[in-house]
């Protein structure tokens, strides 16, 4: 039943309060008329819609010639990318004659591997920390532990990318990598610190927080008799918390890592600050110097190269590189929409 | 209270198992809290070891000479321009769209699709926006919002504006997002007896709803100014690379809107070796102040979400 409708159309209102209620000039009545108001409402809302879908259109509009020269192998590897890259910044001024080749695979790797790598981590590390803080932790240190959280999740990137470039970086280049190190690998790229390792790290510690929020949202929504029902059974505090919570849990621990992924692969000072700048695609195979190697990412590609915007295909190269990280972040906020779904079912609120 | 007690569950008689579980949760939270400590104890050394008031009144040089080098005052101001600027974009368009998608929601489809734009909108890295906007600005018919250099028509897409309006589409999902929970947590039947005193739904939304949602607005408003106050590479592209506050030459309160400038963000990003490098010290320093203004603003959030109790709940 439409309340709502029936009360827009009862004449006159009537204001709650004693005499003491000062009379003021009818605010909802005269221009603003129930109609009107839902449809100025909803054109605004419209307005912001068409805007975003207007900028997702336009990037991929954009983006398209430098799809369209390399077809797949603009995924492939092949070349140096920097040096493809400064073709295309010099292409000649004649439109036909634009240079568009590029192999983007070092720099598309170096996104996975600093992502993955920092969200395998994080994802265990902070269940570790919400288990502790739903169910172990003493009051005192929730006390502490709760701003910590959240101080954790507002330091901006910057200060983040400083500690590390002044502080990580020249520490892991003078006494974590060895001379030897150094020179196995020296014909093919120099070690400095900056590297993958680094950018791992710092960036772990830039999600966790994010990651944090949302499980321990989670294991708390658990509903309290199935976890009472579990240690009437017998289980211990770990048991119950293990087998019950963290299970009913599990979509929100998908969430809460999709999420956290999206974060990020469009992180890009920090990542241009201390993993290197370097367009080379770090090298499994080499074992522990793979760590120290310098990648850089997608994102971080644009930041450093957003001078050449103005350059016809360079501009539409570095959209290209957009358009990806566009599209991966779209498919991550819907897998986090949808991996949120199977709590709700059980009335679980994550 | 009578029979035996039951024994207390102690972690000595766990499996061995599920005692390296509870190790491994200490240690997590633990590192958790030294990682904190020693990122703030650091920053706040460094904050106190390269301390200097004057420096938040003194405008940046380009320059090695630190002697010469100078403050940054103009990255404070623009740091402080650029959110207000946006939060008065973002906060109450954020609001409209809460109250559009909660209240009305009609067509269906169509609040399906918005709710998905805002959505889309905070999973978009920064730096796509700022590209997008850089673009955006640069069409000849919205010069007139970016600044131009004096007797030269090329459209930079550059300015406080511009920077601005991408911002907001930083803050935007999450005004949205605390708006609309804060609307969804009022009790159905608040609206009723809304409706009941003879109230429009128009009216009702002013003057029963939004006061109501109100701690939830300032909450979402205070988390969208602190993603403004800590983002770099929207100023970087859309402020341009300089360090001082260019307002052209009218030098009027548009010419600032219209004019370039830096944040303390890109005032770290450039003074640290990953730009030029000239002044890591004042880095320091900038990049402590950056960090105590969003540890202000992330306290401002902790006071209102804690807020007062609504009346229907008591």
């Amino acid at each position: 039943m439409d309340i709502g409708g029936i009360a827009a159309r009862l004449p006159g209102r009537t204001r709650p309060g004693g005499p003491d209620a000062t009379p003021r000039p009818a605010g909802g009545s005269g221009f603003w008329t129930e109609a009107k108001v839902e449809r100025i409402l909803g054109a605004i809302a419209c307005i912001v819609l068409a805007l975003i879908a207007g900028m997702i259109i336009f990037v991929f509009q954009k983006a398209w010639p430098s799809f369209a020269h390399n077809g797949l192998a603009w995924f492939g590897s092949g070349g140096d990318v920097d040096l493809q890259l400064e073709d295309i910044f010099n292409s000649p001024a004649n439109p036909s004659e634009y240079v568009y080749t590029l192999h983007a695979w070092p720099l598309l790797w170096g996104t996975f591997a600093v992502t993955a790598g920092a969200v395998l981590i994080g994802i265990v590390f902070s269940l570790l920390a919400a288990i502790f803080i739903v169910e172990f932790a003493p009051p005192q240190v929730n006390r502490v532990l709760e701003p910590v959280v959240r101080l954790l999740a507002a330091v901006p990137s910057v200060v983040y990318g400083l500690i590390g470039i002044l502080v990580i970086v020249p520490f892991v280049g003078e006494h974590l990598i060895s001379v030897g190190r150094k020179e196995s690998v020296a014909n093919v790229v120099q070690l400095d610190g900056a590297s993958l390792g680094v950018g791992v790290l710092i960036l772990t510690v830039m999600i966790v927080p994010i990651m944090i929020a949302i499980v321990v949202d989670a294991l708390r929504a658990v509903p309290h008799g199935w976890r009472e029902g579990a240690a009437a059974l017998g289980a211990n505090r770990w048991r119950v918390m293990w087998t019950i919570s963290v299970r009913t849990a599990r979509p929100a621990i998908v969430a809460a890592a999709v999420l956290s992924t999206a974060r990020a692969l469009g992180e890009a000072i920090m990542l241009s600050m201390v993993a290197g700048s370097a367009s080379f695609a770090p090298n499994p195979i080499d074992g522990i110097t793979f760590l120290f190697e310098p990648t850089r990412p997608l994102a971080s590609a644009l930041v450093e190269n957003v001078e050449g915007l103005s350059v016809e295909p360079f501009g539409q190269t570095l959209f290209a590189f957009a358009a990806v990280l566009l599209v991966s972040s779209m498919f991550l906020s819907l897998a986090g929409f949808i991996a949120k779904q199977p709590m709700r079912k059980y009335g679980v609120r994550p | 209270m009578n029979g035996p007690t039951p024994p207390r569950d102690s972690v000595r008689s766990w499996p061995l198992r599920d005692r390296l579980g509870y190790l491994a949760a200490w240690a997590a939270g633990l590192t958790l809290i030294v990682v904190a400590g020693s990122i703030v104890t650091y920053m706040a050394f460094k904050g106190a070891q390269y301390f200097d008031l004057g420096m938040l009144f003194e405008s940046p040089n380009a320059t090695l000479n630190q002697s010469e080098s100078g403050g940054f005052k103009d990255p404070l101001i623009g740091t402080t321009l650029l959110l207000v600027m946006s939060t008065v974009i973002a906060a109450p368009l954020g609001v409209v769209i809460a109250v559009w998608l909660t209240e009305y929601g009609r067509p269906k489809g169509l609040a399906r699709a918005v709710e998905s734009a805002v959505e889309v909108v905070a999973g978009t890295p920064s730096i796509v926006l700022a590209m997008f906007g850089l673009v955006f600005f640069q069409q000849q018919w919205l010069s007139f919002l970016t600044f131009s250099s004096e007797g030269s028509d090329v459209v930079l897409g550059r300015s406080f504006i511009a920077a601005a309006a991408m911002m907001s589409l930083i803050a935007l999902p999450l005004v949205v997002g605390a708006t609309r929970e804060a609307l969804n947590a009022i009790p159905g039947h608040v609206r009723e007896a809304s409706y009941a005193l003879g109230k429009t739904k128009a009216a009702t939304i002013r003057r029963v709803l939004l006061p109501a949602a109100r701690p939830g607005i300032g909450t979402g408003t205070a988390l969208g100014m602190g993603r403004v106050a800590g983002d770099t590479a929207i100023v970087v592209v859309l402020l341009g690379a300089v360090m001082q506050i260019n307002n052209g030459a009218d030098g009027s309160v548009f010419g600032l809107f219209r004019g370039l400038g830096s944040t303390l963000t890109s005032y770290v990003y450039y003074n640290s070796p990953a730009g030029e490098g000239l002044a890591p010290e004042k880095a320091y320093f900038a990049a402590f102040v950056l960090l105590l203004i969003v540890i202000v603003l992330n306290f401002v959030v902790t006071r209102i979400a804690r807020g007062r109790e609504p009346v229907w709940t008591r």
